[in-house]
């Protein structure tokens, strides 16, 4: 019995009256080219400068592959010789000894050339292949912010992956394909030499295979593509039933969800078949005219030796040569589309390795010191991604060291894009932020980070222990600093009732967290940073009272003794900033305490008096008129 | 379809132990799985058999070859008549030409069904991996890396797909062509036959070390490209925590140390390889280094033909692929052992929550939802119940809230009353019926949940509203997406109902993700309607037009809200405080504000939240 389509038929219409069935399984879009141009030039010059390091292996490499294609071609000739010199016609035992130590000889070489010759070029390959990754990773390090805003992670992943994979194939197949050209070029030389009327008459199939072969290379190509796609298609859908799986059996949808999976399964057993039946279907060709390249040689060969114009040895390196005759041909074609992968591949890395960095230390510049203060001004900062459209418009402020500030305004008004220029993830278009006094731009940016500690507001964490993690990059700090900082916050109570305490191993990123807790994690982190100026961007997402008490409590810790800015949210901690600043649509509309704000009957104060616990609640109705005035 | 799939049962324990990659499976698993594989593929005998005899007639036809060329050789070498060795020739070739087609055509036909027995495997393991995992409880999901899950159902799946084509096809066809190969060899010349046959056994034990280290170390390779990617990954998608620590030094450490550990790996199993392959070849022409001088010393003695001596070296030359290959089907084996096992585990994972034989469907008339004495406490924590001794009743029309600090058991609760799980103790019925002994399908009909944090789906908006009604028409889900007060966002879109949200499309801020959860739940007419904590990120005010906006719809049915926000459940019938998983205070928002207790201080705490917290906290 072979597989059928029993169950319900994912169908999109139909035309009994019942509303089409709004239904699909996994989600697949195919958005990257797989093939590219056979030869790129700018690609193939970008890539080379991977592999000039390697130059030397490069050469050794080929040479060895010549090599070692030498010796394979000698074997036939050696046989052919031991037969005609040293046994028929007359037996010739020195003869015989001498070319089979000429044959010991040949192998030995052989040995010798495929170590060197795989060895070098395999390694060769992958050195190629982690050094291209390292060059892209360590570029993403410091390509512009607004690139990586843009960009999914996973498309970045699939260059440092899939991408750098295919260029590493791409490296050993060419060494490969020396060979191979090497060896038909030889296969015909050889035959040719031996005898040339016959070797014509032998490699006359050769044209008719390389015509079926590259007629047939389109057509399976198609196929081959099609079945890898059906896969990914059905391996999508899995996937998400794994993911959704909670929301498939809460609304029980298993059985239509069935039904259409079984759709994709036999669309993909389909397109598994047609590719398999296009990939065999070579091999009778390859045989027939293996066949009728064999029989050539018994026929017409045969006959040549029974007349006495070859030697009997000739006709069997004859039919040596047709046996591996077809290999080079074979394998040439593959690696054209290993090449062809290979440039669209290229193409798309070096996308990548191009992407300009925005943002880069100034010759001149020096490092803030710790001796610096921790004052942060905005002197006139109008800045925006796109520079027609600026997201904050002529905004001064000062931060003195010490004071806190909490920087409130409608979602959207420029809060977060403040914090970032702060710690110069973009540049300003005009004005200029000052850190410790100094332009953040003339000081280095390693040093702003040693001066500047962030929280954002999802809590990132890593995969690695609680320590690692509460530790990060301050590698100066002990374990009882971590601790210390932990205990601060108050986390440490429930880092030690984890299982190993603080060397348990955080889940994917902290999936075995609540999210309040690690928030806590991360207000450690910055903690052990121990730096001047705390930036923060507290976090919207509601969180219960409890843990919201935990981390009023954290951040008053957090805040002890520095610097800290504050995009806040909840009047909790509004309230207990020295200062406010209320932006509302990039522009600065009041700036006060509480109580002068309160006394000064703006949007703040009436904002206040509605007794919301968060600004993020405020509906929109509210801000209008105010958002008038300030544009 | 066929479904020798679900056989034996063996034991449910850890998942996450089940599904490790690096974990190996205990022989007996493995030996047990690759039968189990056989039988599968014996489901479909009319290939299976095509394949067995193609295999034999090709490997008939490729002995035959040497066979031929030999006599061809002969042929040219007989002295006589020109004429009789002409026509000798002529058959010869002839023959072989007819033998050459038939090889090519019998190897399609092999190879193809074989590939077919093992694409049709794959099919029916496909359905029965998805249908598997989609009725498997949440305690199982719970315990189980979706990762593993996924490379289950796409590596193992694919390793159990090769073992016909790879490991016993080509099993039989090794076994034919050097059993009458040798046969063939020895008879005609038993010394010259051993010794052009005395490559095969190195070969294949250096073929067979040298993929089993393969496999050994790829696994580890896997693992260190896994780490290595995971470094990646997470840099990049916190690459703002990076920037913000300036921690790019400390990040490329962390890059170099795994991605020098997996180059490391790569470079020796590069060097494992090429010495074995190397060593191959080399034993392989040493052979026949041996077959050339003995064989020509009998050939110059005029003990053998040369035509004999070229069918001894065309033999080598056909043998040597299949037994240098023959690691592979060492590994084919190994992988389908491994891989068949994790797949079958999942497969015999027993059901826990499913259909009682024969129970009949949830039928709702009054819609009552009780609960009596219900504890429960999850696989794992055996010791610690998250919830015990719970007992309320629910009518038509009533809204009950549930309050409790984090962890006090509000979410599981919500999950019993669907059946994600089973209780431990007590009994949750709805008109009266157990849930337990009506179907899953009728109950999970009659109780939806918004979760907490949920799932969409990478599919149009409409789509992902209609989830639970796929053939519901525009204007319900206009009307559910209204209620949801979504519609006014929506049709800001470009494309309205049809934008992709999700992973690939817009992505939507919390207050969206819960506001279009509640709009698919909303498509549902359950009897009993759970929101669990999944108003959190939506303002209060658009909260409140939601629930006014409900109010017609929930008087249809029983509504049990989880909320932090107190507000959110001024208009409850019943408010129920959770704490350690029991029911610590209940009744109306004023009576427990009047009882002044813990309900009462949370409600201080959160209209007064720059009031003293340390006293407030229970
Ligand atoms: N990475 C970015 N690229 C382009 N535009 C952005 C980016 N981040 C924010 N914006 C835009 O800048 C404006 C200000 O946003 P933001 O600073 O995030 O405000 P807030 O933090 O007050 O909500 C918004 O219009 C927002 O859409
Ligand atoms: N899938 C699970 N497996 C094991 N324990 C769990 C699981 N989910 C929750 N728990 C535990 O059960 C208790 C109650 O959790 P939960 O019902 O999520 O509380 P709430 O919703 O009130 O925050 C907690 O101690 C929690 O750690
Ligand atoms: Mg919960």
């Amino acid at each position: 019995m072979s597989p059928s389509r029993t169950a319900e038929p994912a169908d999109d219409h139909r035309d009994d009256g019942r509303p089409r069935l709004r239904a699909v399984v996994g989600s697949h879009r195919v958005d990257e080219e797989i093939f590219g141009r056979a030869f790129d030039g700018r690609v193939i010059s970008r890539i080379w400068d991977f592999v000039g390091p390697y130059r030397r292996q490069v050469v050794i490499s080929v040479v060895a592959v010549a090599i070692f294609t030498l010796s394979q071609l000698a074997i036939p000739l050696l046989i052919r010789h031991a037969i005609d010199n040293g046994m028929v016609g007359g037996v010739n035992l020195p003869v015989l000894y001498w070319t089979v130590a000429g044959f010991a000889l040949v192998i030995a070489v052989n040995f010798a050339a495929s170590w060197v010759q795989e060895g070098v070029t395999g390694r060769m390959a992958e050195n190629v292949l982690f050094d291209i990754r390292r060059k892209m990773f360590s570029h993403l390090q410091r390509v512009s912010l607004s690139f990586m805003d843009k960009t999914e992670v996973g498309r970045l992943m699939s260059r440092l992956q899939g991408d750098v994979n295919s260029m590493q194939e791409f490296l050993e197949t060419s060494v490969l394909s020396v060979g191979d050209i090497l060896l038909l070029i030889g296969i015909v030389v050889a035959m040719l030499w031996l005898d040339w009327q016959l070797g014509l008459l032998v490699l006359s199939v050769l044209p008719i295979l390389l015509i079926v072969r590259l007629f047939w290379l389109q057509r399976a190509r198609a196929a081959f593509m099609a079945a890898h796609e059906a896969n990914s298609i059905t391996n999508g859908a899995l996937a998400e039933a794994i993911h959704g799986v909670r929301a498939v059996q809460g609304m029980d949808r298993g059985r239509v969800n069935h039904g259409l999976y079984t759709g994709l399964v036999d669309d993909n057993y389909r397109a598994h078949l047609r590719a398999s039946r296009l990939a065999q279907i070579m091999i009778p060709i390859v045989d027939s005219l293996t066949g009728i390249a064999m029989a050539v040689v018994i026929l017409v060969g045969g006959y040549m030796v029974v007349e006495g114009r070859i030697e009997v040895g000739v006709m069997v390196a004859f039919l040596f040569y047709i046996q591996r005759f077809f290999d080079p041909i074979r394998s040439l074609t593959m690696q054209y589309s290993v090449m062809q992968r290979a440039m669209a591949s290229g193409h798309r890395l070096t996308e990548v390795l191009d992407v300009d960095v925005d943002v880069t230390d100034a010759p001149d510049a020096v490092p803030l010191e710790r001796e610096d203060d921790g004052s942060v001004e905005f002197d006139h900062v109008t800045f925006g991604y796109d520079p027609k459209h600026p997201v904050l418009k002529d905004v001064s402020f000062r931060v003195n060291s010490g004071e806190t500030v909490a920087l409130v305004g409608p979602t959207g008004s420029g809060k977060s894009s403040s914090m970032a220029l702060i710690h110069r993830f973009y540049d300003v278009q005009g004005g200029a932020v000052r850190v410790g006094g100094r332009d953040v731009r003339d000081v280095t940016q390693a040093s702003l980070g040693r001066h500047i500690a962030m929280v954002l507001q999802e809590p990132f964490l890593f995969t690695g222990t609680v320590r690692e993690n509460i530790r990060y990059s301050s590698h100066w700090a002990s374990d009882a600093d971590v601790e210390e900082a932990t205990r601060a916050v108050g986390a440490h109570d429930f880092v030690t009732a984890l299982p190993q305490g603080y060397d348990t191993m955080l889940d994917e990123r902290g999936g075995n967290l609540s999210l309040g807790q690690r928030q806590l994690l991360s207000f450690a982190r910055a903690l052990v940073a121990d730096a001047r100026i705390l930036v923060l961007d507290e976090a919207t997402a509601n969180i219960d009272s409890y843990t919201e008490m935990q981390i009023q409590r954290a951040l008053e810790t957090l805040l002890e003794g520095r610097t800290g800015l504050v995009i806040a949210h909840r009047l909790a901690t509004i309230r207990n900033a020295d200062r406010i600043v209320v932006l509302q649509q990039g522009v600065k509309i009041e700036e006060g305490s509480h109580d002068q704000l309160m006394a000064a009957k703006g949007l703040y104060s009436r904002l206040y008096s509605m007794n919301y616990a968060s600004f993020d609640d405020i509906p929109e109705e509210l801000t209008g008129e105010d958002r008038a005035r300030a544009t | 379809m066929t479904n020798t799939a679900v056989a034996n049962g063996s034991g449910a324990t850890d998942p996450k132990r089940i599904f490790r990659r690096t974990e190996s499976t205990a022989a007996g698993e493995g030996v047990n799985a690759v039968s189990r594989i056989t039988r599968m593929c014996l489901a479909y005998p009319g290939r299976v058999a095509v394949a067995m005899i193609a295999t034999v007639l090709a490997a008939a036809a490729q002995l035959s070859i040497p066979v031929l060329l030999g006599r061809a050789v002969d042929a040219t070498q007989a002295i006589g008549s020109a004429t009789a060795d002409e026509a000798a020739l002529r058959t010869i070739a002839l023959t072989l030409l007819a033998v050459s087609v038939l090889r090519g055509l019998f190897t399609l036909a092999q190879n193809y069904s074989a590939e077919s027995v093992g694409h049709a495997l794959a099919h029916d393991l496909r359905l029965a991996v998805y249908d598997k995992i989609q009725r498997l409880p949440f305690s199982f999901h719970d315990r189980t890396h979706s990762g593993d899950l996924i490379t289950v159902g796409m590596l193992d799946l694919e390793g159990v797909r090769m073992y016909f084509s790879t490991a016993l096809v080509r099993t039989v066809l090794l076994t034919l062509l050097l059993g009458i190969g040798a046969y063939l060899l020895i008879s005609t010349h038993a010394l010259l036959g051993i010794l052009a046959l005395s490559f095969a056994p190195f070969a294949a034990w250096r073929s067979t070390a040298m993929q089993l280290t393969l496999r050994k170390t790829w696994l580890i390779l896997q693992e260190k490209l896994a780490i290595l990617s995971r470094v990646m990954e997470e840099n990049l998608a916190g690459i703002r925590v990076v920037r913000a620590f300036s921690s790019a030094p400390h990040e490329m450490k962390k890059f170099d140390a795994a991605s020098e550990e997996a180059l490391a790996l790569s470079h020796r199993r590069i060097d494992v390889r090429v010495k074995s392959t190397s060593a191959m070849t080399l034993a392989f022409f040493a052979a026949m280094g041996a077959v050339l001088l003995y064989g020509g010393t009998l050939v110059a003695e005029g003990e053998m033909s040369v035509g004999t001596l070229a069918t001894f070296l065309t033999f080598m030359t056909i043998l040597q692929m299949p037994v240098r290959q023959l690691g592979l089907m060492v590994n084919a084996y190994a992988r389908a052992s491994t891989c068949g096992a994790r797949l079958f585990a999942l497969l015999d994972m027993p059901v826990e929550v499913d259909d009682a034989e024969g129970a009949p469907d949830l039928k709702v008339t009054e819609g009552t939802l009780r609960l009596d004495n219900v504890a429960f406490a999850y696989q794992g924590a055996e010791g610690h119940r998250a919830v015990t001794g719970i007992s309320f009743e629910a009518r038509k029309g009533e809204t009950v809230g549930i309050v409790g600090p984090p962890g006090s058991g509000k979410t599981t609760l919500m999950h019993l009353i669907p059946r994600f799980y089973d209780v431990d103790a007590g009994s949750i019925t709805i008109d009266g019926q157990d849930i337990r002994d009506v179907t899953l399908s009728s109950v999970r009909q009659a109780v939806a949940v918004v979760q907490q944090d949920s799932f969409l789906f990478t599919t149009s908006i409409e789509n992902n509203i209609a989830y639970g009604d796929p053939r519901a028409t525009d204007s319900r889900i206009e009307r559910s997406a209204g209620s949801a007060q979504l519609h006014d966002w929506v049709v800001g879109l470009p494309e309205r109902y049809g934008t992709v949200v999700g992973e690939r499309g817009v992505s939507l801020s919390g207050g969206q993700r819960q506001r279009l959860s509640i709009a698919r739940t909303l498509m549902l007419e359950p009897a009993v309607l759970i929101f669990d904590d999944s108003t959190a990120a939506i303002d209060a005010g658009t909260e409140s037009r939601i629930r006014k906006g409900l109010r017609d719809y929930a008087a249809d049915r029983v509504t049990l809200i989880v909320a932090h926000r107190l507000s959110s459940l001024s208009h409850a019938d019943r408010i129920l405080f959770l704490e350690d998983g029991r029911i610590v205070e209940q009744g109306t928002h004023d009576e427990l504000i009047a009882l002044g207790g813990r309900y009462a201080a949370l409600h201080e705490l959160q209209m007064r939240p720059e009031a003293d917290m340390m006293e407030a906290q229970p």
